[in-house]
């Protein structure tokens, strides 16, 4: 049996007296795309800042090729993250410093190129994300926000990371711009033969760009399975979910 | 009685957050100098922060030490020509700035200027997730945010008090001589007849500190904030108030250790 890229174990974390993450089971196997969907607040940012090591979980198994990175030691399991590349949500560019820096920026810290060369190679790659030379000595703020988004793509899929984790990916953009970066998603995803982690709350989006799809709620998976079924799903959570519906299993916490 | 138990739970409440920021501070502090000694190093946003701290703060540092010895000379002379002690002018100018007035106005300034620009440019990266985009590009923030700074806190600080030092007793000189009818040749004699090298190195000992305050605070403030706009705005002002507390304090700490041996 194949083993997963990523297997996720009984994975808790609470933050203060709030349980956000309450017992994640999920596995991703090799070279699939597996969506994460979920109301706001339900864990699915603190489910991929877990895997990256940016939040610590409070309990729980997290392996990256059947490694647990949460028990290997600092530096082991920091090289099993340095195969990740992530795609932040606002595209968390650095405004200091000009695209073609950030486009390269994580294959100058890796001394994966020189300097000299960085500018060549990142060039090449806003190339494969539809962007043109000029605009590599421009600094993120002249950019619009779908040049923005196009720019993280090209930082996360520079240094050809095998895992590629989506954060909201088409958040913030128009539908017809959407639809172009998920298909910048998947070409890229597709090239470099990599295993995707994308969390979203856009339908169309998530049945572009995934072959699987989980449903996080109440800290838990509640539901796995092709992304293709999200749709016409007949579990009660999903089905209230995907197709919008005030009135269902899950209840939002409003104030009135 | 319940009302005696809620005051006690409520300080206890707020010793125990005091204490946890206090280790925290701790901590970031020892993690921001073990980087700083350790490689990679990132010479390019050292001369960076260099240039942000200490060239950028040089007109505001100079103008208020020039203006501070001019002050100072003015009220020494009205002090002290009651007493017929003029003559003491040069040294009050010159011991004042150089072994309290250049640290203390510059790291101030500098705390305002700088310190606050630290707290607001690592606080935007915080809440726009540029701080932990940098983790996911196999790049320690610590080290490529903090270290930096730190170390050109403390390398900019000395030189900016030394500048002071020399544009505040020029301060008093120019009032000297050109209001108050001192003999240039006399007051300069009297400003460094007095000056021992221990007073110029005291100066310079405490600006080394004081940057690093200021590099800690601005830093440390910045890095852990959050809440959007609001929480930038809320960590930039805590940092520029510690900072000047900081400094103020352990002005005062060194000041004991330097002099009374």
């Amino acid at each position: 049996m194949t083993q997963p890229k990523i297997r996720i174990r009984g994975l808790k974390k609470s933050f203060g007296g709030k349980t956000v993450l309450d017992g994640v089971d999920l596995d991703i196997m090799p070279g699939t795309g597996t969506v994460v969907i979920g109301g706001s607040g339900t864990g699915k940012s603190v489910l991929i800042k877990s895997i990256l090591g940016l939040v610590t979980p409070d309990a729980g198994i997290i392996e990256i090729d059947g490694e647990d990175v949460l028990k290997a030691p600092r530096a082991r399991a920091k090289k099993l993250r340095a195969q990740i590349g992530m795609l932040f949500q606002n595209g968390a560019l650095f405004d200091s410093l000009p695209v073609w820096e950030n486009v390269a920026f994580g294959l100058l810290a890796e001394r994966k190129v020189r300097r000299s060369g960085a500018r060549a190679k990142a060039i090449t790659v806003l190339a494969q994300v539809g962007l043109a030379e000029n605009v590599a000595n421009l600094s993120p703020s002249e950019l619009s926000g779908g040049m923005q988004k196009r720019v993280a793509l090209a930082r996360a899929i520079a240094s050809e990371p095998a895992i590629m984790f989506f954060d909201e990916p088409t958040t913030g953009l128009d539908p017809i711009m959407g639809a172009v970066i998920d298909e910048l998603i998947v070409d890229c995803v597709r090239r470099l033969g990599s295993t995707s982690i994308a969390i979203t709350h856009d339908m169309a989006s998530a049945q572009r760009i995934a072959d699987q799809a989980a449903m996080l709620y109440e800290g838990r998976i509640c539901w796995s399975g092709p992304a293709a079924g999200l749709l016409t799903s007949t579990d009660a959570v999903v089905e209230q979910f995907t197709h919008g519906r005030a009135q269902g299993p899950i209840k939002m916490a409003l104030r009135r | 009685m319940n009302f005696l138990v809620e005051a006690i739970a409520a300080i206890g409440s707020a010793v125990l957050k005091a204490v946890a920021l206090i280790g925290e501070l701790t901590l970031f502090a020892l993690s921001g100098l073990s980087h700083m000694v350790r490689p990679p190093y990132y010479p390019r946003l050292v001369l960076r922060s260099l240039m942000e701290i200490g060239f950028f703060s040089l007109p505001v540092v100079a103008l208020t030490a020039l203006f501070t010895g001019m002050v100072l000379a003015l009220q020494s002379y009205t002090g002290f020509s009651r007493f017929d002690a003029e003559s003491a002018i040069a040294s009050v100018v010159v011991l004042s700035i150089t072994r309290e007035l250049g640290p203390v106005l510059a790291g101030l300034m500098v705390s305002g200027r700088a310190g606050a620009a630290m707290a607001a440019e690592l606080g935007t990266m915080r809440v726009t997730d540029q701080i932990d985009a940098l983790s996911t590009l196999s790049t320690d923030p610590m080290k490529y945010l903090v270290a930096p700074r730190l170390l050109a806190s403390i390398i900019a600080l000395p030189i900016l008090v030394a500048i002071a030092d020399i544009l505040g007793v020029m301060g008093g000189f120019l009032v000297a001589t050109e209001k108050l009818g001192f003999s240039a040749d006399t007051y300069l004699i009297n400003t460094f007849s007095n000056l021992r090298v221990e007073d110029v190195v005291s100066g310079l000992i405490k600006a080394a500190v004081f940057g690093f305050i200021i590099g800690l605070m601005g830093c440390f403030n910045g890095y852990r904030s959050k809440g959007g706009a609001q929480g930038v705005g809320a960590a930039t002002t805590s940092a520029v108030v510690a900072s000047s507390i900081l400094i103020l304090a352990m002005d005062y700490a060194l000041t004991q250790v330097l002099f009374f041996k």
